[in-house]
């Protein structure tokens, strides 16, 4: 139970920005609020609460700016609102809104800065109040690094609170009764005769009532929505193919347009020879992008076609042309020169490992796509006097500011269309695709343009995950882990996908150390050094960025570690723990599995903990060894979480990290040759089909005074959960994602 | 040429090695059926021809024999398909781009087979792939959705 003078206070300590009535409080240079995007526009009648509620005579709209990847954020950020404003489900429509200051992430400032999540130190804390304010100034609407429930969980609350003070306000004077008199249900004022007056009948006097800034928000023994399954409000349209996602998008007169840019990724173009594409049937014309050209035909599937018949002349890779060398490259970065922060030194590694020699291991993690099942496209039409483009995207403040470099509008006359996402799991913060359907729209005038990526250009132009190598040495003492030092080295994936976007990353790049340093365990000499390596390929953030490697590294090995010892995986787990969330979330899963119970023939179980995005996680893993191979066959999952919002959808977020986690472990990794990627499709880069998906329980904990989102978080531990599984059964340690490099699946 | 999509018949002038996925979707404007792959290893544009399931991305229009079924002829949001119900009820869809494809695959293995076992599930299912990962979600609704169509 808060006041806003409470809530402001504790979001200010975590670097919130913009908590009651659109007003956005900050430090820093960005100190002034801004204004509500939604004041413009509106009809006569109509009220506006703040960014997050719209009323007007006939219906009642909640933006939820959070972008929709299939993460189900659209009913969650709904249901915060609607508990507050008491909505039905369902009496009311969503909107994505349009891109706006207002609509800053601040949870996401939280992640980008070098701290762990779960570290509340006062550094950790002023640090991330400066990130908010940093991050602010960048134009920063975005949806990404789990944050769509930390960032909303307050604010969303709250606008819902401030609508419905300011509703009962309004009846209160337009029918001259107490407010005191007056309660609210199902949409509506009820007045103390029973008369009930629907919140769109008040909407015109609530416009002229100034809102309050402090309300007192709901106790959670009284929610009605929040904590309880609630059917998806896109269920129905998403189980009968009627849901319009950007590739769906549609116009009249519409042109459909392909492009084939440098293999390559970011080389050049010398010349091409489009003869023979210009002759075939549909095809409308030719129009150069950056480093390629787009073919415009009257289909998707004949633009596809004649792009496919063009001969090229590519430019060189700007990057090392054979995959060999970039394993190298990282290999030569474990040097003075190249140390990117030392995150950790507890006790001292090096008086322990000059008295006994340490046990050694080395990992490595390689690039890895994305490849959400929508390929990725865009919809464009650019005017003399504006852009309207239409597609999905986490980043709709940078895509408008990257529209307008190539178009060269003002950023106030580009109007920013958020669609549905078929997936997206990092692949749509990225901006070529959209960069070159802003030069095609830009060369075709008034006329409008869906481009369609084929699946072979998406996978050649992945910016997948970015790899790395990790070496550890270790020493064991009287059966206890008794030091752990892990070196890291990996390109900076934040410099490669932040620099596209044009914005400086000054400082270390805390992906590099991500899932592995901030580990709560208290090891007593424990080190944690990351290493930059010299840009290769194109990287960007792939669902859980660091951790998705780090949590492999680091887990792995203290497994092997803690097999060295002689001790037990998880009670060894559970006696390093340092932080009491962190142990209910290991003793969760140990519960859960039945951790210590007997095994089938051939089989056993590994657990694995990860904490990222101040999600602590644990997963135990059950495999059989079979004669043709490893089966998976049973996956536990704890993890802390704060407040589960939807119990349902929480569930299906855990079960669904799972399978992405370990399908990527188990047969994914992108390559390159002759400066190509050489996965051209899911054939060569698979992961995970249902034959191969074992049952997956999933528990959330709410012992934690943060609500977290669980986008990523499942997804760490899956890998070392598996390999520590894989040893049990088998005795065979891999160290190296894919797996089945190593070792057969069924 | 002809042909009859969901019960209506359409004239098409396209090319005869035209995708079946690209004329539903770009000619007819039915976008149920979608694009993943384009070389039937995603399986989100499955479709039916006279009830089989088939990866439309990689049927050519001249060699299309039969009627087609898209998913919108499956079921609509005001009268549900069984299955449809199924995946309702287990909340399956996370983005839900593969869902029309896996509810049109699990749709004709029940046509074929009223009460598939676990392995046949998973091995009907197994074509289509789930980049979210709702297989444990979709193999809960096959069977739910197998009750309802078996009445019980």
């Amino acid at each position: 139970m808060g006041t806003v003078a409470k809530i402001a206070r504790r979001s200010f300590l975590i670097g919130s920005v913009a908590i009651a009535g659109g007003v956005a409080f900050g430090v820093y240079r960005v100190k002034t609020p801004y204004a509500n995007p939604l004041t413009e526009g509106l009809a006569e009648g109509s009220a506006t609460f703040n960014p997050w509620v719209l009323i007007d005579r006939d219906k009642i709209t909640l933006i939820t700016p959070h972008a929709d990847k299939g993460q189900g954020v659209v009913s969650a950020q709904a249901a915060l609102i609607a508990e507050e404003l008491d909505l039905e489900w369902g009496q009311f429509e969503t909107s994505f809104g349009a891109p706006d200051k207002a609509y800053w992430n601040t949870a996401m400032a939280d992640e980008s800065v070098p701290f762990a999540a779960t570290d509340a130190s006062l550094g950790a804390r002023s640090a991330r109040v400066v990130a908010g304010g940093v991050i602010k100034l960048f134009q920063f609407q975005g949806t990404g690094g789990s944050t769509t429930m930390s960032d909303s969980f307050d604010k969303l609350r709250h606008a819902g609170a401030v609508a419905r003070d300011t509703l009962k306000r309004a009846a209160a004077e337009q029918f001259s009764v107490p407010v005191s008199s007056l309660t609210t249900a199902k949409g509506a004022v009820v007045l103390p005769d029973g008369t009930v007056v629907p919140y769109t009948e008040l909407a015109a006097v609530a416009a002229t009532i100034e809102p309050v800034s402090e309300v007192v928000l709901r106790d959670p023994s009284t929610w009605r929505l929040i904590g309880k399954p609630m059917a998806r409000l896109d269920i129905l349209a998403k189980s009968t193919g009627t849901l319009d996602y950007g590739i769906d998008f549609t116009m009249d007169g519409m042109l459909y347009a392909a492009v084939k840019t440098n293999p390559r990724q970011g080389g050049v173009m010398n010349g091409y020879n489009a003869d023979a594409a210009l002759q075939m049937r549909g095809v409308h014309s030719i129009a150069p992008v950056t480093n390629g050209v787009a073919v415009l035909a009257d289909n998707s599937w004949r633009a596809f076609q004649a792009a496919d018949a063009i001969e090229f002349d590519w430019g060189p890779a700007p990057y090392p042309a054979e995959m060999d060398d970039h394993w190298a490259a990282i290999a030569e970065s474990f040097t003075d020169e190249r140390l990117d922060a030392e995150w950790r030194n507890d006790g001292n590694t090096e008086t322990v490992f000059a008295q006994t020699p340490p046990y050694v291991a080395e990992y490595r993690a390689p690039y890895v796509a994305h490849a959400p099942l929508e390929p990725l496209n865009a919809t464009i039409l650019v005017t003399a006097e504006g852009v309207d483009i239409w597609t999905g995207h986490q980043m709709p403040g940078f895509l408008v500011t990257i529209v307008a470099g190539v178009t060269g509008h003002d950023a106030s006359d580009i109007r920013f269309h958020n669609l549905f996402m078929g997936g997206s799991f990092g692949h749509r913060l990225e901006y070529e695709h959209i960069k070159q359907a802003a030069e095609i729209g830009k060369l075709m005038l008034g006329k409008p343009i869906k481009l369609t990526y084929s699946r072979e250009e998406d996978f050649a132009h992945e910016f997948p995950r970015h790899p790395g190598i990790a070496r550890a040495k270790g020493v064991v003492k009287d059966g206890k882990v008794n030091a752990v030092d892990l070196q890291v080295a990996m390109p900076s994936v934040m410099r490669s996908q932040m620099g596209r976007a044009g914005v400086p990353t000054p400082g270390p790049d805390a992906q590099i150390a991500a899932g592995s340093w901030g580990n709560p365990y208290g090891i007593p000499n424990s080190r944690m050094r990351a290493y930059r390596v010299p840009e290769l390929a194109p990287t960007s953030s792939w669902r859980s960025v660091g951790a998705s490697a780090n949590g492999f590294f680091f887990d792995s090995f203290l497994d092997e570690l803690i097999h060295q010892a002689g001790a037990d995986p998880m009670l060894e787990r559970i006696r390093l723990m340092n932080d009491d969330v962190s142990r209910k979330v290991l003793e969760a899963v140990a519960e859960m599995s039945s951790w210590g119970g007997a095994l089938g023939e051939n089989q056993g179980r590994g657990v694995a903990f990860v904490e990222s995005f101040g999600v602590p996680t644990a997963e135990v893993i059950e495999v059989t060894n079979t004669q043709n191979g490893i089966r998976i066959d049973k996956v536990w999952l704890a993890a802390e979480v704060g407040t589960v919002i939807d119990p349902q959808n929480f569930e299906n977020l855990g079960q669904g990290g799972v399978v992405f986690g370990l399908g990527h472990a188990i047969n994914c990794e992108i390559t390159y040759s002759d400066g190509m990627a050489e996965q051209s499709n899911y054939h060569a880069h698979e992961a995970m089909r249902m034959y191969q998906c074992p049952e997956i329980f999933v528990k959330g904990l709410e012992n934690g005074d943060k609500v977290r989102g669980f986008g990523e978080p499942p997804v760490p531990p899956a890998a070392p959960a598996l390999a520590n599984a894989i040893f049990a059964a088998t005795g065979t340690r891999i160290r190296e994602m894919p797996f089945n490099k190593h070792i057969d699946f069924v | 040429m002809q042909i009859t999509v969901n019960g209506t018949q359409h004239e098409v002038d396209v090319e005869e090695d035209m995708p079946l996925l690209w004329v539903l979707r770009d000619e007819l404007g039915i976008t149920g059926p979608k694009y993943g792959c384009g070389i039937a290893q995603c399986g989100a544009c499955t479709v039916h021809v006279d009830g089989m399931a088939v990866r439309s991305c990689s049927v050519a229009i001249g060699d299309l024999d039969g009627n087609v079924t898209t998913i919108e002829g499956l079921g609509t949001p005001e009268a549900l398909h069984a299955v449809q119900e199924a995946w309702v009820e287990h909340q399956v869809a996370q983005c839900g781009y593969c869902q029309p494809g896996q509810i049109m695959a699990a749709a004709s293995l029940l046509d074929f087979n009223a009460d598939p076992t676990d392995a046949l599930i998973d091995q009907a299912m197994s074509a289509n792939l789930c980049r979210c990962g709702t297989y444990p979600r979709i193999r809960a609704a096959v069977k739910t959705a197998a009750a309802k169509l078996n009445g019980v």
